[in-house]
């Protein structure tokens, strides 16, 4: 049985522990304010730029010139699949479901005959599949010096993207990440970046009156839709970070919450058995005296 | 009094400016234009230079935006700019010092990339400093 002294360095122990995962659950809480209010602020941006592009395919004189980056090379050999983790651990199960679902996908493809590459954005994710893609990682981009996500982080992502397919390195892009969608829920999503294929007009993004309209173009629709798919790109990766901090946030703070609960069950675990174990001494220390005392 | 028109300014970071104006000046990359409301739909590519808001008959807002999209629709103008500073936050000796620095970067490029680059931002930096005069 374990001593009295064990005990109490046992309970200590558990009890500093305790202290931070509750520190590291509200420093999450309040990063996740931030990180959700980022990602609400972003989504104005990206509905118009999707609007746009909608509109535009839609008038396109020419659909069979539309760009590469729209309508694909016709070919689906090389697939780069860009994964989105976080930099630092702790956070449950947020980097395994990520990856859980970006492997199924490789081995999927692999089986399927097709040439698979990937990106990693993010330590963790680049850690867990190292061990069985290492051959497939082409690069991994470090996102821990990053404080506060700007668009100017997400930009050169993109920019490396474009570069790699115009350079005819795949075929086709998709990206993992984690859609936030409540602290106690975030769903891992497959998007496909490239190609982007004629984007879906939603109820919602139709205009109220007036959907009809012409647009006039300046420059001409094609350029336009050059210029505008490289930052529609931009944009997809930006927000796919953006959701991807807040989910990270999120599971953070539902796990550290759990690790702290769990921390203070034990603590009373221990102290029951600590007390139980102090009354057990200072009983058989009475019986020695008494049983001593009637010896004589 | 004429309509007023919706503005809207969105960064991909957040909603810069969200106002009515009489008028509002477009710097778009075939020559500036300028929309009131009613204007016909368009969509056009910007070019970096500087949006003029004018309302009630004078100048109210002058925004640098460093490129980006314009869209023209029944319901009013919105922008999709890259980055966008009020002319107001510039600062001229910093320009100035931003051009030197990009003008130094341009005689010490080795690649040609680099050279590009620091071409691309002598241009910009000598637009805001025009927006700034």
């Amino acid at each position: 049985m374990a001593s009295l002294k064990d005990l109490r360095v046992r309970i200590n122990s558990v009890r500093s522990t305790q202290k931070i995962t509750r520190a590291m659950q509200m420093v999450a809480a309040s990063k996740l304010r931030r990180a959700q209010e980022q990602a609400e602020a972003g989504r104005p941006y990206a509905n118009h730029m999707r609007r746009m592009i909608a509109s535009l395919t839609s008038s396109l004189t020419n659909p069979d010139d539309a760009p590469d980056l729209m309508v694909g090379r016709g070919e689906e050999k090389i697939h780069l699949l860009v994964v989105a983790t976080s930099e630092r651990g702790l956070c449950g199960s947020f980097n395994t479901n990520i990856v859980r679902r970006a492997r199924l996908r490789i081995s999927a493809l692999l089986q399927s005959g097709n040439e698979v590459k990937i990106l990693c954005i993010g330590k963790k994710g680049r850690d867990m599949l190292r061990r069985d893609y290492e051959e497939h990682i082409v690069d991994t981009i470090d996102m821990s010096e990053v404080r506060r996500l700007g668009f100017a982080d997400a930009a050169p992502i993109a920019t490396r993207i474009t570069e790699m397919f115009e350079a005819g390195e795949f075929d086709v892009c998709s990206l993992f990440f984690s859609q936030f969608k409540s602290v106690l829920s975030q769903v891992v999503t497959e998007h496909q970046l490239i190609p982007v294929g004629v984007p879906e007009v939603s109820e919602e993004d139709t205009h109220p009156e007036g959907s009809d309209a012409m647009y006039e173009y300046e420059p001409e629709e094609d350029e336009i839709l050059a210029e505008l798919l490289p930052r529609n790109l931009a944009v997809q990766v930006y927000s796919a970070l953006l959701e991807n901090a807040a989910s990270e946030q999120g599971a953070r703070m539902t796990a550290m919450d759990n690790a702290t609960r769990n921390a203070g069950d034990m603590i009373n675990k221990l102290t029951l058995v600590y007390n139980r174990t102090r009354q057990a001494i200072i009983t058989k220390e009475l019986i020695e005296i008494i049983s001593g005392a009637e010896a004589l | 009094m004429a309509d007023k028109l919706a503005l809207e300014l969105v960064s991909p970071e957040r909603l810069l400016v969200s106002a009515e104006a009489d008028m509002v000046v477009v710097p778009g990359s075939e020559g500036d234009f300028g929309v009131l409301a009613g204007h016909a739909p368009v969509i056009s590519s910007v070019r970096p230079g500087v949006i003029e808001v004018h309302d009630e008959g004078k100048e109210t807002e002058r925004i640098f935006i460093t490129g980006g999209f314009a869209e023209v629709m029944a319901q009013g103008l919105t922008v999709l700019a890259e980055e966008a500073i009020p002319v107001a936050e510039m600062d001229r000796g910093d320009l100035e010092q931003r051009l030197k620095d990009a003008e130094e970067d341009l005689e010490d490029a080795e690649t040609d990339e680099a050279a590009h680059k620091a071409q691309a931002k002598i241009a910009l930096v000598s637009e805001m400093l025009k927006a700034v005069n």
